[in-house]
């Protein structure tokens, strides 16, 4: 075999696998659609992954092809974990239940005036939704 | 029905996210978690930095006070759609 011919599916499915997982952060996990069960990054991962192996097939030295699809594989693992194990959330138990008092607070708005639960209620007809959320990042 | 968002944002975060995405409903800021902790939906060391944040929640409260809906979902990619809400909104008397 030619040492000079480059190995296209390994490196190819290196990168592929890095796109994959960036991807997933930058843009499918915008999309709900993509975000909840994500096949689109699944697909592209398992394309990486076939690429991988016919790369590692192809190779004369296996040294060098070994570690790059082994690499390529490890960052669909850490993937897996990041969105499975990195996307729970503990148990709140201590929650208020339906039924329940919601409890009082006052905290600041955007413009950093205090706003109490019970004068949001008392211009609310209909009652308020409380969206509690992580922050920014 | 109106939503009020809450998080250990400061106000000025808040009001950076409410211009860049248009929001026009109310932001508060809880820094230290306190209220977050007394609605018992705290995420210790989550943050930035080890930060304690809240988990992801909604509850929707009557004209009275009382709790009428809770969402807590079980994982932070999954969050409540606007149906959800709204269908829970309009299943009060």
């Amino acid at each position: 075999m030619n040492n000079r011919r480059w190995n296209w599916p390994l490196w190819t499915g290196f990168a592929l696998s890095l796109i994959a997982f960036f991807s997933y952060f930058a843009f499918f996990a915008r999309l709900e659609i993509t975000r909840d069960i994500p096949w689109a990054s699944v697909l592209l991962f398992l394309l990486a992954m076939a690429l991988l192996v016919a790369g590692f097939r192809r190779a004369q030295r296996k040294i060098l092809p070994g570690i790059v699809a082994g690499l390529g594989a490890a960052v669909f693992v850490v993937f897996g974990i990041a969105i499975s194990v990195g996307s729970k959330v503990p148990a709140s138990p201590n929650a208020p239940k339906v039924g329940q008092k919601a409890p009082e607070f006052t905290l600041l708005d955007a413009q950093r005036r205090p706003v109490a639960l019970s004068g949001l209620l008392a211009s609310a007809p209909r009652g308020v939704v409380l969206v509690f959320y992580r922050g920014h990042w | 029905m109106r939503p009020v968002a809450i998080s250990v944002d400061s106000p000025e975060e808040s009001a950076t996210l409410m211009r860049k995405a248009g929001y026009t409903y109310a932001f508060l800021s809880d820094p230290n978690a306190d209220t977050v902790r007394r609605y018992g939906v705290l995420h210790k060391g989550a943050g930035m930095q080890g930060r304690d944040i809240a988990r992801p929640a909604e509850f929707l409260i009557d004209r009275s006070g009382t709790v009428r809906w809770v969402n807590l979902t079980e994982d932070l990619r999954v969050r409540a759609r606007p149906k959800q809400i709204l269908d829970a909104a309009r299943a009060l008397p």
